[in-house]
């Protein structure tokens, strides 16, 4: 096993998109070009002050951004161990980490001269964030999604389509994010000429997940700054909640050469890792190759994809970007689970404590950091990404306990 | 010589362009796969190309993805479908067998194992759709091992840098994807291919074959004319799945396309 400190994080991945034997560009030919117009064009304009200044302008004034840092001292005092802080993603526009990344990809898609925006989503929030900078920019924009995520939410879907968007439902596979995933690529296929897919996730096809963590990565390196502006030093651990990892990557990878810091990625763990129904690739899959990329995938013994689950539709994917399953072999960052349950529990206590109703895919890194927190001293300070706000959640919350709102 | 090419050189010397079906492997059930395999020989087929079905078959339309969730409602696996090759070869040692499918089933069982088993059951090549030559290097050299041709796609946005490429890697032959888009996709062409194809023939030696799009008798004639081999499938899939209430019609109903086919084909 390779040792950490003599890697530069910042040159990964390689030229063909390789995090060690993870990432790469496993796809059709048909693909190939198009990706590596992609490529060319991201490579360029990541170096375009004009595009970085737009980029900039429109995170401060359209996203909101920097999103503050927030001392959950109520919550930290009840647990009675570390400081609990929290990189208030939940504040941006559209109520997600979502938008940093769909806003530079749909500068990106301008640039090209493409007028016609696709994307794939689980819960709905890579959508919404995907339809809302498409009516800004004035694209033409698709949404797959599978049958079954649209009626578990329902109220995004009227945003999408009240945004402009339209929803196409994907009734293949399991009918939910993957097979969405798949059917977003087909129509990339069929109509590369004016098409721009924006992946909401550091999984695909290189360039997408080292872009993806680009777009994403403003995050941890504010988060840097304001910890020690506000606290002085350097968080003792980091903590946020995977499932294709896009809100883990862009907090984590600033702080990856920062040795001293703890980084915790969160999967969920569903029923229990034990029941098979989770949807934690990381803590109990194999390494294979879906959507592009090797990666650690839920399969079953003959290589087919299996169905997940977990409370969160954000977290119900089978596979995990590829960079994440590489910093677990190389052992820089801890990947754990937790429940359904732990998950939901969480949700409550920071709603109750804090004032603040986040999304289930944050509970889960919630979750983990109140485990954490115990453990640790009140001194030590554990900074949690919450992803997304609670919102869209509630029918599911509500419903899991017997509520019919 | 491998049996593709052996089969190739002998079309050649009679001047006859390549029948290619593809079907995929326990669509509607594994029992029809091994009876529709040698009734797509008697019919005119020069090789059979088979589908591994796959849980999230990214590249293939509608027609295709049903045709793979039918197999897997059986539970059919990799291994079954080397058991279905080695049963076709008892009878059959001169039709070469082209597995068609994407990388992870593969994967789970090994790049060694699978080649060692593929080549014992008597697969002749292997397409993997999400395997371009770029990523392929350690799965390139254990098939080499094995005599397995790897067969590689080439599409209309592939770059001429790239084809040069593809063509070193390749062997068995050349499949040119006739239009942008997924299998079962709209109509081609067929002036459009007719250039592509011969700029590859100034790349590589190997036959090149034409598929995605070739719906009846007539566009099987067209692209036979420009093309070396002509590959049907979701034409045939599509029967196949009218018929899945009846399966024992499939091989008598495939047989009959095929051959209409292969008559307007081989007409002057």
């Amino acid at each position: 096993m390779p040792t950490t400190d003599k890697i530069d994080f910042k040159q990964m991945p390689d030229g063909r998109g390789h995090f060690g034997p993870y990432g790469g560009m496993f796809v059709a030919e048909t693909l190939m070009g198009p990706l590596e117009e992609l490529r060319e064009a991201y490579a360029k304009y990541l170096e375009d002050p004009e595009f970085l200044a737009e980029l900039d302008a429109d995170l401060q004034h359209y996203v909101g951004r920097p999103s503050p840092i927030y001392h959950a001292e109520r919550w930290s005092r009840d647990l009675g161990g570390a400081q609990l802080l929290l990189k208030r993603e939940d504040l941006n526009h559209t109520g997600a980490h979502k938008v940093n990344n769909t806003i530079g990809q749909a500068l990106l898609a301008k640039r090209m001269g493409k007028t016609r925006i696709i994307a794939e989503t689980g819960a709905g929030q890579h959508g919404v964030a995907t339809a809302t900078v498409a009516a800004r920019l004035g694209l033409k924009c698709i949404v797959y999604m599978g049958s079954v995520d649209m009626a578990r939410q329902e109220a995004n879907v009227y945003r999408m389509r009240l945004l402009g968007a339209e929803v196409a439902a994907v009734q293949s596979g399991s009918k939910t994010l993957k097979d969405a995933l798949n059917e977003a690529m087909r129509d990339w296929v069929t109509n590369i000429d004016d098409t721009f897919y924006i992946i909401g996730t550091v999984a695909g096809p290189h360039p997408y997940p080292a872009m993806v963590r680009d777009f994403q990565s403003v995050i941890g390196r504010e988060a840097r700054e304001q910890m020690q502006r506000q606290t002085g030093r350097l968080p003792d651990a980091l903590v946020a909640c995977v499932g294709g990892g896009s809100n883990a990557i862009g907090l984590f990878h600033p702080f990856l050469d920062d040795t001293a810091v703890q980084i915790y990625g969160v999967e969920a763990a569903g029923d229990g890792l034990d029941t098979g129904r989770h949807a934690a690739p990381l803590c109990a899959g194999r390494a294979g190759v879906l959507h592009g990329n090797r990666t650690y995938l839920m399969e079953d013994g003959d290589g087919q994809i299996i169905e997940t689950h977990s409370i969160s539709a954000g977290l119900d994917y089978p596979g995990v970007g590829p960079e994440h399953a590489w910093l677990k072999d190389i052992g820089r960052a801890n990947y754990v689970a937790v429940t359904d349950d732990e998950a939901l529990a969480a949700f409550h206590t920071l709603t109750r404590t804090e004032g603040i109703i986040p999304a289930l895919e944050s509970s889960h890194a919630l979750a983990y950091a109140a485990k954490l927190a115990r453990e640790m001293r009140p001194e030590q300070q554990i900074l949690i990404n919450l992803s997304g706000r609670g919102d869209k959640d509630m029918h599911t919350v509500a419903a899991r306990e017997g509520i019919e709102l | 010589m491998s049996r593709i090419a052996g089969r190739f050189e002998q079309l050649k010397a009679r001047g006859r362009k390549a029948l290619i079906p593809f079907v995929t492997a326990g669509d509607p059930n594994p029992q029809v796969t091994l009876p529709l395999m040698h009734a797509m020989a008697e019919a005119g087929a020069d090789l059979i190309e088979l589908g591994v079905p796959f849980s999230d078959p990214m590249a293939d339309g509608p027609v295709i993805q049903r045709a793979s969730e039918r197999a897997l409602m059986h539970h059919l696996t990799l291994h079954q479908v080397l058991d279905m090759v080695r049963a076709f070869r008892e009878q059959d040692d001169a039709t070469p067998v082209l597995l068609m499918g994407y990388l992870n089933p593969i994967e789970a069982m090994g790049y060694a194992a699978f080649a060692e088993a593929a080549a014992g059951a008597g697969v002749d090549g292997v397409l993997t759709v999400d395997l371009p030559p770029e990523e392929g290097e350690e799965f390139l050299a254990e098939a080499a091992k094995r005599a397995i041709d790897p067969i590689f796609l080439l599409s209309p946005t592939t770059t001429r840098a790239r084809m040069q490429r593809v063509c070193e890697h390749a062997s068995g032959f050349i499949y040119y994807v006739s239009v942008k888009g997924i299998t079962g996709a709209a109509n081609l062409a067929i002036d459009e291919v007719a250039a592509k194809v011969a700029g590859i023939r100034g790349l590589t030696e190997l036959p090149v074959g034409v598929g995605f799009g070739i719906r009846d008798a007539e566009s099987a004639r067209a692209v036979a004319q420009v093309a070396d081999a002509v590959i049907v499938g979701s034409a045939l899939v599509t029967r196949v799945e009218a018929l899945a209430e009846r399966p024992d019609a499939i091989p008598g109903e495939i047989a009959a396309i095929l051959a209409s086919m292969r008559k307007a084909m081989d007409r002057e």
